[in-house]
């Protein structure tokens, strides 16, 4: 089977720190990664094509450094990558990103399976890949955490807020998965050091069918107004004295608060 | 060029160094340059106190807004009964419609559910669009997409509202993709630009890091998810009756490609972290797998469901399904205790949008005490035993 992997490179946002005095994001040394939810996503894509035969494919859309990204997907087993580059694709919203990977995957070709993370790390908007789907016309099943194949057909175990619900899907299809589906491998020296000199496919605006209004900033419904620090300081109240003494204290706290 | 450089204006503040998050400028000579990493998010434009940045967005196709009009919330519910956030979302869009002077509608998608009308009137639905059908009786994406799009392409609202829970955020995505609307993800804050009737979306970006206010301002309808526990329902109409269209549909259980085949509920109380009005978390601070249980203590008195960090996770201690924070589950509780959790900001993303916020850690320094409403700087081993004891007997 052949499996199209969508991925992306992030900053580290968990080793992102606020600077306590001027309440600034502290960015320096913050290394960019692979999306974690985009390693579970490599690594199912790989271990199917190890169980079923064919090709896995990894796809990202992002400035010439993410090709590191890609490189690491390489050595972790990926057959081929694919870099969609290029200015004109920067500020693409969910909408733009969508159209422009649909596009880079029919360029692609003959595919049985798309593999997402369930979300990004910095936007954490999980709209790329029922996106991408749409615009495909296959179906969708999100939040995955088991899958099988049989023929045609597979078989999905989707995590939701209060159970989980297995789900029959035609093939081709996009899944997005969740962390527990996997344990991502550590590539070795060996395949990292080979993957440094793997071709990487690079397509420009000029090598895809895309509108050019429909890409990049001009192709995005959404636009960002203004951003703005959260407010994370609160009139906290430590509450001193004793084990027993704060206690009592806090009890106080949650019978106003009704809880007990 | 989507962000504009006027170096003149610059000081070499570097304020809009400090403000992107994507290493994206850079300033030489009191000159600022984007770099190949800039993602046009305009944090830098924000940021710059002397207009030395300005945004500047291509032209778009104009599409004729004014046939839009009309505010709609699309229902989530298990065949029985609304989900809360469905009547969070009622209410946010009552709220909203006195600047739009608009009805608010609900979509009801589903089969046999006319008995949940009227809770859907007495929570703020003006008028129910009630679409009913044997193939809908669980949501499934194609299905429901096709009958939402065709509603929105057949009625034109110039705003659609989803849950951002599970379905949500399956769902949304999808009819967004077909009808080339703009949608936000996961808003925390919603208003009106009342003179050009633009929904003014805010949301948590970057993991929390940064928050970004969002427009739509030529596509329609305009779209977004909402966090579920952020917007509060109204007081009950009671005795309210809504204008119920009923909306036939043609649909073909073989056209489906998804069928579900199984449904399996997990234990509600301890693990659906969303929808808790109480989390009690443990951290590293518990130093053993098996102190989890003073955790489990006190939230069974609280009532509670139990959260977790990440490294308590990571290091096996706790299955992943109780992990709150940026890749595990974000929440937004009444009461969330952190116990012997430092609070790292992957952490504080996924849980400091709490009403309350109680904090117990021995660091006084640690970053949770931050955001605590309350904090107690004190042994776990003893304040929490301590504190599930005084609750018992308070009960």
């Amino acid at each position: 089977m052949n499996v199209i992997v969508l991925m992306k490179q992030v900053p580290d946002t968990s080793e992102v720190r606020i600077d306590p005095v001027t309440h600034t994001l502290v960015r320096e040394g913050v290394p960019a990664i692979i999306n974690p939810f985009d390693e579970n996503a490599i690594e199912e894509g790989i271990r199917l094509v190890e169980q079923h035969g064919g090709r896995c494919t990894v796809l990202t859309m992002g400035p010439p450094q993410a090709e590191e990204a890609l490189r690491r997907a390489l050595a972790m087993g990926a057959d081929e990558a694919v870099h969609v580059c290029g200015r004109e694709f920067a500020g693409a919203d969910t909408w733009a990103t969508s159209y422009t990977l649909a596009q880079a995957i029919r360029q692609i070709g003959e595919f049985d399976l798309i593999i997402c993370g369930k979300q990004t790390f910095e936007g954490d908007t999980a709209q790329v890949g029922p996106g991408v789907a749409e615009q495909l016309g296959i179906a969708q099943a999100t939040y995955a955490i088991e899958v099988r194949v049989d023929g045609k057909k597979m078989q999905v175990k989707r995590v939701l807020e209060d159970r989980y619900e297995t789900v029959e899907v035609r093939l081709p299809a996009l899944i997005s998965v969740v962390k527990q589906i996997n344990e991502p491998r550590i590539p070795k020296i060996k395949n990292v050091l080979a993957a440094k000199r793997k071709p990487i496919t690079r397509w420009g605006v000029g090598d895809l069918e895309a509108r050019p209004n429909l890409i990049g900033l001009a192709g995005s419904p959404t636009s960002v107004v203004r951003t703005f620090l959260p407010d994370r300081t609160r009139r906290g109240e430590i509450l001193e004295g004793d084990t027993p003494v704060v206690v009592d204290k806090l009890v106080e706290k949650l019978r106003r608060l009704e809880v007990v | 060029m989507a962000i504009v450089v006027d170096a003149s204006k610059c000081t070499g503040c570097l304020l809009c160094i400090r403000a992107c998050p994507y290493n994206g400028i850079v300033v030489e000579d009191k000159t600022p340059r984007l770099t190949d990493t800039c993602t046009y998010c305009a944090a830098c434009v924000s940021a710059c106190k002397f207009e030395a940045l300005r945004q500047e967005r291509p032209p778009k196709e104009e599409t004729d807004t004014s046939q839009y009009r009309g505010l709609w919330v699309v229902a989530e519910h298990d065949g029985r009964r609304l989900a809360h956030v469905t009547l969070e979302l009622l209410g946010e869009a009552q709220r909203l419609t006195t600047d739009l002077a608009e009805p608010v509608s609900l979509v009801l998608i589903g089969h046999d559910v006319p008995d949940l009308i009227e809770a859907a009137a007495a929570a703020g639905a003006d008028r129910v669009y009630l679409v009913q059908h044997e193939v809908l009786k669980d949501y499934r994406t194609g299905p429901y997409t096709d009958v939402l799009c065709g509603l929105v392409e057949e009625r034109k609202p110039e705003i659609v509202l989803f849950g951002a829970t599970a379905q949500g955020r399956d769902f949304a995505p999808r009819c967004a993709s077909r009808l080339c609307a703009g949608l936000t993800a996961d808003c925390t804050g919603l208003g009106i630009d009342v003179e050009r009737r633009l929904l003014i979306q805010t949301r948590p970006a970057f993991g929390g890091n940064i928050m970004a206010t969002i427009l739509t301002e030529h596509a329609r309808p305009q779209m977004a998810t909402v966090r579920p526990k952020v917007m509060r329902p109204i007081p009950p109409r009671r005795g309210a009756t809504p204008e119920v269209i009923e909306v036939p549909v043609n649909l073909d259980e073989r056209a489906v490609l998804t069928k579900i085949v199984e449904v399996a509920r997990t234990a509600r109380q301890t693990v659906n972290l969303a929808e808790a009005e109480i989390i009690v978390s443990g951290g590293r601070g518990l130093k053993k797998p098996e102190n989890f249980d003073l955790i489990f203590e006190l939230a069974s008195v609280l009532g509670a469901a139990v959260g977790a960090s990440r490294a308590t996770v990571d290091a096996g201690w706790i299955p992943a399904y109780h992990q709150v924070g940026q890749t595990g589950t974000t929440v937004q509780p009444k009461i969330y205790m952190a116990c012997g959790i430092s609070g790292a900001i992957q952490h504080l993303a996924g849980m400091q949008s709490s009403e309350v916020i109680v904090a117990i850690n021995q660091d006084p320094d640690a970053p949770i005490f931050k955001v605590a409403t309350y904090g107690i700087v004190g042994d776990l081993f003893e304040v929490i035993p301590a504190l599930t004891e005084a609750i018992r007997r308070q009960q």
